[in-house]
């Protein structure tokens, strides 16, 4: 049984990442704008956000510890993943411009320029940090039989900020009057403009706000699963667009997606400690692959009724209505 | 009916009304535009040594003389290969940013066939090794070709996801059959497999130069007849420039897309074998890392604007600013800032429209002038 929670538990570490940047992405996509720089974005806000720490742990900035110290973490990363996000949407609004090349650009630009400026300030490359955000027992609610253990024990404040986000996200985008806007310019942008909706102004909205989250889900996905930032955030982001396909863009799958391959993710990692996997002895990059196999499978068979938003990609053009 | 038209466009055609041309400036003027950006971020970081870091960016191969010079083609080798590979789909109206998990595919080919196969007569390995390696990128590129003819599926998704099935595909397969448990790296190829030298190590002393660019220069060339002189690469072009109009026209669009991705892994495939047949203590590493070489080849067809000629020479010049990039070290600089430059330049590239404009207004203007100067001397 204990291995049991114990894979519940490394699946959160996998699967909150995804999730949130999996819903950043459904609000740059659905507003119309395609963004393959979640990746880049996500290594900008990981480094902020670990910088910050670093520095505040080392005691130059701000006198912040523990968990108060990972929200502040958690803030500026999301800051600093909006304003690389503006870039891209300066070049994907204003320009025109082709956005699989600017997102690919940016994708190229973050680890550059992460490893750069880290060896500018510190000399090396890595950027340390002492892991003081471990709850081993929340209080009280890791008494609860069973759930106690999977969901309240060896955990991270991030756990929760991940499905409180999501809670947000998902009810933003379905039932105010910001996410219908937001939708409609990403599925018909001519009719949204002529009742009065600006286009531009939204999708600048929508690609700031996946900045944001992706920034969130780049330290998100460090701060549990390792003790130095490396200038990578292994794929996390090419992987969360999968989620968000797999997830045919709607928010109630991507949550599903992404424990899927939260699941898979923690099965290629700690699949020695499981002992009914490790007498099958599959070579574990195969469990690393079954992801990126079963989003192309779904691609194939959905693509035919794809859900994908039909302006997406699609620059607009106010004289083209 | 093409000749007409030719003729008629060449009745009275200024410089900037020519579509190449206008191109062609607004990718210098994004070079320029990101190595400006680099000197600024120089600037920043340490502004004493700003001047002399850039200055070996921009002298790049040719600070170190001749054996520079064969650095940057051993460089540009493998990235023009995939810059090919990229710009070809890119006619196509393809994004191929599955060059990486091609170029991965085809460097195992190469790798398990120089170091397995060696049955094989020593003149015949290092070809059967290229041309293993071709296969394997095809394969590679055939996936995302097939589910975008067949299923509609976009392929930048699907050659996203073919890059990290290659990654990992690859990682195993090295671990199975490859492997030097040792160095956590692939074994070396026998030295049959590797490319000859061919006496290019003696023009370009102290440098892994071999015929790898000679190789490219090959593909460039050929790259450049199936694109501008051939049936086949009208109806690629044709395609790419407007799907519905040449499937009217009795165009097997579907065929052309697949062809198009397995001719673009191929390139890429064949880019892999260049820089592990080299024998120059370049091995294969069970890293979780994407090859690099497959998102400059990218940067290096947008900079070469999809032309065979084009990515040669922004092939070029891409090794030439790596070099640059690990001379600038002396000046206590980390090589990334190359990488940033590099992607500064892609996006500057992708803003292309401002550039455009910009010497639109500036043609339309010059223009403006001489009309009313003229309309001023008619009247008289």
């Amino acid at each position: 049984m204990n291995v049991f929670y114990f894979i519940i538990q490394q699946t959160m570490y996998f699967a909150i990442p995804l999730l949130i940047v999996a819903l950043g992405g459904m609000y740059s996509e659905r507003s119309g704008i395609v963004n393959i720089a979640l990746e880049g974005i996500m290594v900008i806000g990981a480094f902020a956000g670990i910088f910050f720490i670093n520095m505040a742990q080392a005691g130059r900035i701000a006198n912040l510890h523990g968990n108060t110290l990972l929200l502040a973490a958690i803030f500026v990363a999301g800051v600093a993943g909006g304003l690389f996000s503006l870039l891209h949407a300066f070049a994907a609004v204003n320009m025109k411009a082709d956005q699989t090349i600017s997102g690919t650009a940016l994708n190229m630009f973050a680890p550059a320029f992460v490893i750069f400026s880290a060896r500018t300030f510190q000399r090396v490359q890595q950027i340390p940090f002492n892991d003081e955000f471990h709850i081993n027992n929340v209080p009280v609610l890791s008494k609860i039989p069973c759930l106690g253990h999977m969901f309240f024990e060896n955990c991270y404040i991030t756990t929760y900020i991940g499905i409180l986000i999501f809670i947000f996200a998902a009810f933003i985008i379905q039932y105010t009057r910001f996410g219908l806007r937001l939708r409609s310019c990403g599925e018909h942008p001519g009719a949204a403009d002529s009742v009065g909706v600006n286009i531009y102004i939204i999708r600048y909205l929508g690609v700031i706000i996946s900045g944001i989250l992706a920034g969130i889900g780049g330290l998100v996905f460090v701060v549990p699963t390792s003790t130095n930032f490396n200038a990578s955030v292994a794929g996390y982001g090419f992987l969360a667009l999968a989620v968000l396909i797999f997830g045919q863009w709607r928010s109630r799958n991507i949550f599903f997606a992404a424990f899927f391959f939260g699941i898979m993710k923690t099965l290629a990692s700690a699949y020695s400690i499981i002992p009914v996997i490790k007498n099958l002895s599959v070579p574990n990059e195969v469990y690393k692959m079954i992801p990126y196999i079963a989003t192309l499978i779904v691609l194939a068979f959905s693509s035919g009724n794809s859900q994908a938003p039909k302006a997406e990609g699609i620059p607009y053009d106010q004289g083209d209505r | 009916m093409k000749r007409a038209l030719k003729n008629k466009g060449a009745k009275k055609k200024s410089i900037f009304e020519n579509e190449n041309t206008v191109n062609f400036i607004s990718s210098v003027m994004a070079v320029i535009c990101g190595l400006l950006f680099g000197f600024i971020i120089l600037f920043i970081s340490s502004p004493s040594q700003a001047y002399g870091g850039f200055s070996m960016i921009i002298q790049g191969g040719f600070a170190d003389g001749i054996s520079g010079i064969g650095r940057m083609l051993y460089i540009a080798a493998p990235i023009i290969m995939t810059g090919l590979s990229v710009g070809f789909a890119f006619k196509t109206g393809l994004f191929n940013i599955g060059a990486s998990g091609q170029f991965t595919a085809g460097a195992f080919a190469a790798v398990f066939v120089g170091v397995k196969c060696n049955f094989l007569p020593s003149g015949m390995h290092c070809i059967a090794a290229l041309f293993a390696a071709m296969a394997a990128g095809a394969l590679w590129g055939s996936v995302p070709g097939l589910l975008k003819a067949f299923f509609n599926v976009n392929e930048v998704i699907s050659s996203i996801m073919m890059n990290y099935i290659g990654m990992y595909g690859v990682n195993m397969l090295i671990r199975r059959y490859v492997y030097d448990r040792i160095k956590n790296q692939s074994m070396p190829v026998k030295s049959a497999a590797n490319l000859s030298k061919a006496g290019l190590d003696k023009i370009f002393p102290g440098s892994n130069i071999n015929v790898g660019i000679l190789i490219a220069a090959v593909s460039v060339i050929a790259v450049h007849i199936i694109l501008h002189k051939t049936v086949f690469g009208y109806e690629l072009k044709a395609c790419g420039k407007n799907k519905d109009a040449s499937r009217y026209a009795g165009i097997n669009e579907k065929k052309n897309i697949v062809l198009s991705m397995v001719i673009a892994g191929m390139l890429s495939g064949l880019g892999g074998a260049l820089l592990y047949l080299s024998d120059s203590g370049k091995y294969m590493q069970v890293l979780d890392i994407i090859a690099p070489e497959g998102f400059l080849g990218i940067s290096v067809a947008l900079l070469g604007l999809s032309e065979p000629l084009g990515i040669f020479l922004s092939g070029l010049f891409i090794g030439h600013i790596t070099v640059g990039g690990s001379n600038m070290q002396l000046f206590d600089f980390a090589p990334e800032a190359i990488d940033m430059i590099i992607a500064a330049i892609v996006y500057c590239g992708a803003l292309s429209l401002l550039f455009k404009e910009i010497i639109n207004r500036f043609y339309k203007r010059s223009l403006k002038k001489t009309k009313t100067k003229q309309e001023d001397k008619e009247k008289l």
